[in-house]
């Protein structure tokens, strides 16, 4: 059968496609993680995992911030691991499971975010992006089944809409819009309890960053695997937020300041 | 079995470049020009959104003359090749020259195997550092490229945009200036002014504090800054 849009007869691609994962596959297919099927391989790999990240709604956008630490096994592999990310000027991208794989999988959704802007001369709509990440972690899944899960929050503001927008993955691809917060990571039931008692809409944002903040503290309070503040080695949450102005790093002194006042109130 | 009547190899190259000169000379010119804080290109385009200057890479703009869906094709193609070149090694390995040279090589094997020659111009530039990194490329439909300095106009009018922009063109003027001067001389052949709403232009700006330092002037930004003296 022929397909009902493509050029006449020619039998060539119909349009210049702006995947930019798309292109690696072809062009260097080496560069894209194998596929071994799952029965091949055991899975005791001891491989450094991020571990808590968590978004949430504010009255400007959306705020994300993750925890510092990747563990293997029972070390501490990384006390200083960065886990959120600018995906691209008006989204970011928090990531927990198998820290490498994380990592490209973040490095090939900023690139594909920024080939597409630059061959069609649009940016991609949320929508858009947050599909685009459904997919790529779906071509993840083989990897998944391996222990090598991919668990990453998309947050990002909708210009369309004017407003903020949080998507939470499963490592199979499966995508669910959130309407207030999610946490995901070894320490995210604890963080996403922490959420559901101090969240509320319309959060100033200091106030959000507060309880973003605090729910990390009461994951790392309740998972091992979570690294808690460390103000002596000035080691703090990655926290980010995306308005309408863009996506932007919140300041060390500022995120250390709502760590102060949650260390301060449990004293 | 059928025989190719015998064509000189002189006469073959002659005829081609004659129809990708014409192609070209059909169609509007781009100025490429350095300015005090880096690269402008501008030209004149009706169109707001079929452009001719576009980002390739963190610090390197293209800008095509002459027939759309080729130089479309160009950029499209520089645009895979610096992107999977700074997946491969790293963002700053990504240089205007290897594009500069993957054009080259492409345009050349175009010009002399396929049946028609691309009727396009291109440049290529980039910003790096402090001035002294600045760098732009001109490649022509048969593969030619030179390394420009100061200034460049392709496309229809080239020779006499040269010629107007000689008489003008200082070193080291600020963005107002070189674009108010660059617009001047878009419309010197015809002897008419360019209206601010048909100029496109684009900045490659090394001041510019994100990664990105191409930025396309809006229609706003280049009213003001024509009308500013």
């Amino acid at each position: 059968m022929t397909d009902p849009l493509g050029p006449p007869a020619s039998g060539a691609p119909f349009g210049a496609n702006p995947s930019f994962v798309d292109l690696l596959r072809q062009a260097r297919p080496d560069a894209i993680p194998p596929t071994i099927p799952a029965a091949a391989v055991t899975s005791d790999l001891s491989v450094p995992h991020g571990t808590t990240v968590l978004g949430l709604k504010y009255a400007d956008g959306v705020i994300m911030a993750g925890d510092r630490r990747a563990t293997a096994g029972y070390t501490v592999a990384d006390p200083k691991m960065r886990k959120v990310f600018a995906a691209d000027d008006y989204s970011a991208i928090a990531i927990a499971g198998a820290a490498g794989q994380a990592i490209e999988v973040v490095k090939l959704f900023q690139l594909e975010l920024e080939h597409y802007e630059k061959i069609t001369g649009d940016r991609l709509s949320l929508e858009g992006k947050a599909n685009r990440l459904a997919q790529m972690i779906r071509s993840n899944f083989p990897m998944a089944l391996q222990g090598l899960v991919v668990v990453p929050l998309f947050g990002g503001f909708d210009q369309g809409r004017a407003e903020g927008r949080i998507f939470f993955y499963d490592a199979t691809g499966g995508r669910w819009e959130e309407d207030d917060y999610q946490t995901t990571g070894s320490g995210g039931q604890p963080a996403k309890n922490s959420l559901k008692k101090r969240w509320r809409a319309g959060l100033m944002r200091e106030e959000a960053l507060r309880v973003a903040v605090e729910a990390l503290v009461d994951a790392a309070e309740d998972d091992v695997a979570t690294g808690g503040p460390d103000p002596a080695r000035r080691i703090f949450p990655n926290v980010m937020v995306v308005t309408t102005s863009g996506a932007e790093d919140v300041a060390e002194p500022e995120v250390a300041a709502a760590v102060d006042a949650v260390i301060q109130e449990r004293a | 079995m059928s025989f190719m009547p015998y064509v000189s190899p002189d006469q073959l190259m002659k005829d081609r470049s004659e129809y990708a000169h014409k192609g070209i000379a059909r169609g509007r010119s781009v100025i490429g020009m350095e300015y005090a804080d880096g690269l402008l290109f501008i030209a004149e385009n009706p169109s707001a959104t079929l452009h001719k200057i576009s980002e390739i890479y963190d610090r390197i703009a293209f800008a095509g003359v002459g027939k759309y869906s080729e130089f479309e094709d160009l950029r499209i193609a520089g645009i895979r090749l610096a992107d999977l070149r700074g997946y491969s090694y790293g963002r700053e390995d990504v240089k205007a020259r290897d594009l500069a040279n993957a054009y080259s090589q492409s345009l050349s094997m175009i010009f002399t195997q396929q049946m028609k020659p691309y009727e396009v111009e291109i440049l290529v530039g980039e910003v790096d550092g402090d001035a002294s990194g600045t760098a732009l490329y001109h490649v022509l439909f048969d593969g030619s490229v030179t390394d420009e300095h100061g200034y460049v106009a392709i496309g229809g009018h080239a020779e006499d945009l040269t010629e107007a922009l000689k008489e003008r063109y200082q070193e080291g003027w600020d963005l107002a200036s070189a674009a108010r001067a660059a617009a001047a001389a878009l419309g010197a052949p015809d002897g008419r002014e360019i209206d601010a709403d048909n100029v496109e232009a684009g900045v490659l700006d090394r001041t510019r504090s994100q990664r990105r330092k191409f930025h396309r002037l809006g229609d706003d930004e280049v009213a003001r800054i024509l009308s500013s003296s």
